[in-house]
């Protein structure tokens, strides 16, 4: 249950970021989640719930951003979206490979009125 | 309404803290173990099994994660070795800052491996730096040959895979082939020894490796 403390660090950076005074909503908070990230959405959403229960953030909205894994073949050079996990590249069998997205644990946006 | 759009990491606090620690074991040669593995794997035999290996050769020093106890420090200590124990209570993963601490409390000088034994969880610790030099997996022939394929981020974020007990594939339905397979798919860079904690098999090759790391600090 990772994702509570994650939760609670999204909540510190969203505080880092609110203008200067106790006047604003923050209507959503847009996150991005890699799949290799090991971040459960549903159980991020639950704990985000919990902690912002009777809060000034009680309405805010999580909106998830689920970014697949993408490896780049250093061999080939090819870009390649995998969802079997197997890190190799399907063109060229290639097993040099990077992963260039799914690593993602980052907050994007932050929506204010 | 006004949208600030940022790109900032969320474990960022725990990254920086990270990078502090490794930048610290680094200032003083010390080559740094994150281990890591489901409970019952071994972790703590392997340690066990380290420490006699090289105890007379090498400077380690240990720190434990633990959910609860100090059960696993006590072993380390009966071994004559610097341990200090992080109890989590309930958290299911080490974090930097708590790694960060623990190696404060200890007053060695001249260490040459520091093993951080992780709390065991092939999930939540996958995602948490701890300024390691390599983050090194235990998967064990009892948990069944197919962990690699359901835990795919903790095995494709560690260097050195080890397979303990082996000297139960008799009476296990596993086949070590499939586990280096199935791990290979994953992370084809993986370092693989076979081991067992319980007869010793294999743990003369993994402290050769360990040795060797000492070296190219």
């Amino acid at each position: 249950m990772h994702e509570l403390s994650i939760a609670q660090s999204i909540l510190d950076i969203v505080n880092q970021h609110l203008p200067a005074g106790n006047t604003t909503h923050v209507k959503s908070v847009k996150v991005k989640i890699g799949k290799l990230s090991n971040v459960l959405p549903d159980s991020l959403r639950f704990c985000f719930e919990a902690i912002t229960k009777d809060s000034d953030f009680e309405k805010t909205l999580l909106i998830l951003n689920i970014i697949p894994i993408t490896i780049k073949c250093n061999d080939c050079n090819r870009l390649t979206e995998i969802n079997d996990y197997v890190f190799s590249c399907p063109s060229c069998d290639g097993t040099n490979i990077n992963v260039v997205a799914g690593n993602d644990l980052n907050i994007e946006e932050i929506e204010i009125e | 309404m006004s949208l600030i759009t940022i790109e900032r990491k969320i474990l960022e606090k725990n990254d920086a803290i990270a990078s502090e620690n490794r930048k610290n074991f680094s200032s003083k040669n010390i080559f740094a173990i994150n281990l890591v593995s489901s409970p019952g794997s071994g972790k703590t035999s392997l340690v066990e099994r380290t420490l006699n290996h090289l105890k007379n050769k090498t400077k380690i020093v240990v720190i434990e994660g633990d959910v609860q106890t100090d059960l696993d420090a006590k072993r380390i200590e009966a071994l004559n070795t610097p341990v200090v124990q992080i109890v989590t209570n309930g958290a299911c993963h080490l974090e930097a800052n708590l790694v960060r601490d623990a190696f404060g409390q200890l007053k060695e000088n001249n260490i040459e491996i520091l093993i951080i034994e992780n709390v065991g969880n092939l999930v939540c610790p996958a995602g948490y730096d701890l300024g390691e030099d390599v983050k090194v997996i235990i998967a064990s022939t009892t948990e069944g040959d197919d962990k690699p394929l359901k835990y795919p981020a903790m095995f494709r974020n560690s260097s050195v895979l080890i397979i303990n007990k082996i000297d139960l594939i008799p009476f296990v339905n596993c086949s070590i082939d499939a586990i280096k397979k199935n791990a290979l798919s994953i992370n084809p860079t993986l370092k693989i020894f076979e081991v067992s904690c319980q007869t010793g098999a294999g743990i003369h090759e993994w402290c050769d490796w360990l040795e060797n790391q000492i070296k190219n600090e």
